[in-house]
């Protein structure tokens, strides 16, 4: 298996907080690769160091050979990076289905000229809903975003990230705020994704479905990776053990 | 003609130069999101450069042409030195733009310094049909912006105004966006600038300074950020006002920095949005901030 995206020595530091200490992994080709850890362990700043929302102090991170930390964000997304973000963002002046559509339609917005010259979403619009149906919000498809519960809003940075039909697709936290059928459901769509190709890095702090659905774990305590492999074998290790043991165990128990 | 008097072909004329200049401010502020505090310094250059072609013999083509060149290009260079800046920062950089305009103008002796430019070449098509001309540069004005409403370029702008970092994060270049938005707003009020520069016939730098950049903005913020047709009635209105109630002309700063202090307190969607609001049409009060997972 080839590897897709190899981060090596990547460290992030916010005033005296090391968030990420030179921490090095790699994505295979194919592959649905979870990355867990305590709070705070710095997994979100990991997947922002990725895409670009903050600058390593040091380290690399190549996408297929290439690398991409001298690159501002939107050029990394559109070489192939799908984010769909902890902090949900949804543009609060669109429609749920507009937020997806515009994203659909990358391809007519990587320059501002030939974005003047365009009109008309039907397309667009209609692979939009498609996208919403697939992540199971098709029935808010026309709602104000400001009004949707935390379960679709995760679940609108989802297909917005899928609407971009991205290499690697980064997910931090997608199953937060669903319910139990609803996280099932998600995660068996996360599955049919990879299974039709497409390259993974997941965050949840939901252990049992990231024991269910993927193949590596890599795991990140106080900016650390102390394990990488497996996943039976990696929860067995003593280090990953005591970092989930240190803490408020409501997150380790699901 | 068309049986209207002398005076109401100058007002409408007016009428028809302000809706340009705020349809111009209008594509920076109101669709792409960015504040700008020294519009008028744009109107400036493009009412300087047609003045200064046409009092050299160049036909008026040419000098409006040139005004929306010059007004372009200087806006693209601000554009490139402050449009990376947060939006806050803009503010106070397109405003120290507005004041350096007025500074250069002044002390300026080939463009006549304090004592401007007189002496203007009118546009040779008499009262009326200048009013005309002026009228069919605001239809095309008014067909661009809608236009750009509806292209993805319009859709863009929507969400690099509400959240630059997200339209980052679906790989929209916000820094390339912000300075089309510019550029073409900047050349846009360099039109509306050559257009007032032939109109009255005389300008000097006063004619540009901060009051004017306060009443464009108050035009496009009580027309209803973003909305053409908000921004057409706040600038037809806004612009008139002033000649019809003549003491109005000496409180204008006051004036229009209260109407646009309380449209941003009780209808931040402006004329339009209190239309909304008065018609029957459901409408939702926005929650804002972020959800925490
Ligand atoms: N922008 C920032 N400025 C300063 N400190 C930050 C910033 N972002 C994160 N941190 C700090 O970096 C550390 C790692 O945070 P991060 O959000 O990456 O953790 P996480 O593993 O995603 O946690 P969680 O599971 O709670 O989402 C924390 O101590 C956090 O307070
Ligand atoms: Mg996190």
């Amino acid at each position: 298996m080839s590897k897709l995206l190899e981060v090596s020595n990547v460290r992030v530091q916010f005033g005296g907080v090391v968030a990420v200490n030179d921490v090095s992994f790699s994505l295979n080709e194919g592959e649905l690769l979870g990355f867990i850890g305590p709070n705070g362990a710095g997994k979100t700043t990991m997947m922002r160091a990725i895409t670009g929302v903050v600058t390593p102090t040091s380290g690399s991170i190549l996408l297929a050979g290439k690398e991409l930390v001298t690159l501002p964000i939107h050029s990394r997304v559109r070489m192939g990076l799908g984010f769909s973000q902890q902090l949900v963002k949804p543009f609060r002046n669109m429609t749920v289905l507009e937020n997806v559509a515009l994203t659909v339609g990358s391809h007519h917005t990587g320059s501002p000229l030939s974005a003047l010259f365009k009109v008309g979403r039907e397309d667009e619009s209609t692979r939009a809903r498609e996208l919403l149906e697939l992540v199971g919000i098709s029935d808010a498809a026309d709602a104000d975003p400001s009004n949707l519960p935390l379960g679709y809003l995760k679940r609108l940075e989802v297909a917005r990230a899928l609407a971009l039909d991205p290499t690697i697709l980064l997910l931090d936290e997608p199953l937060a705020g669903l319910n139990h059928a609803e996280a099932h459901k998600l995660a068996d769509m996360i599955v049919d994704l990879n299974t039709a190709g497409r390259s993974i890095i997941l965050i949840e702090h939901n252990l049992g479905e990231v024991m269910r659905i993927c193949s590596r774990l890599v795991v990140q305590d106080n900016g650390n990776k102390i394990a990488d492999g497996d996943p039976e074998s990696v929860m067995n290790t003593s280090a990953v053990r005591a970092a989930y043991l240190g803490e408020n165990t409501d997150h380790a128990a699901a | 003609m068309l049986g209207l008097s002398g005076y109401e072909i100058s007002l409408i004329t007016s009428m028809g130069i302000a809706v340009i200049f705020a349809l111009s401010l209008n594509l920076i502020t109101g669709f792409c999101g960015q504040i700008s505090l020294g519009h008028a310094a744009f109107y400036g250059i493009g009412a300087y450069s047609s003045a200064m072609l046409t009092k050299a013999g160049m036909p008026l083509g040419v000098g409006i042409l040139g005004a929306v060149i010059f007004a372009g290009l200087v806006g693209l260079a601000v554009g490139f030195t402050s449009l990376r800046v947060r939006h806050d920062f803009l503010a106070i950089t397109t405003m120290g733009v507005g004041f350096l305009f007025i500074g250069i103008m002044r002390q300026w002796d080939f463009v006549g310094g304090e004592m401007g430019v007189s002496g203007i070449p009118g546009s040779g098509l008499g009262k009326p049909g200048f009013m005309f001309l002026v009228l069919g540069f605001g239809v095309l004005t008014v067909l661009f912006s809608l236009h750009l409403k509806r292209s993805w370029m319009g859709y863009a702008f929507d969400a690099i105004a509400d959240d630059e970092d997200t339209a980052r994060v679906i790989g929209l270049d916000v820094s390339r966006y912000k300075l089309a938005a510019f550029a073409m707003g900047t050349a846009l009020a360099g039109l509306a600038g050559a257009l007032y520069a032939h109109n009255v016939r005389f300008i000097d730098p006063e004619s540009f300074g901060f009051v004017e950049s306060i009443t464009v903005l108050a035009m496009v913020v009580i027309g209803g950020i973003g909305s053409v047709f908000g921004v057409i009635i706040a600038a037809a209105l806004l612009s008139v006002l002033p000649l019809w109630i003549q003491f109005i002309d000496e409180y204008k700063l006051l004036l229009y920095g209260g109407l646009l202090f309380a449209m941003m307190r009780f209808s931040p969607g402006g004329l339009a949005g209190l239309a909304k609001q008065i018609l029957p049409k459901k409408s939702s009060l926005k929650a804002s901030g972020d959800t925490k997972a």
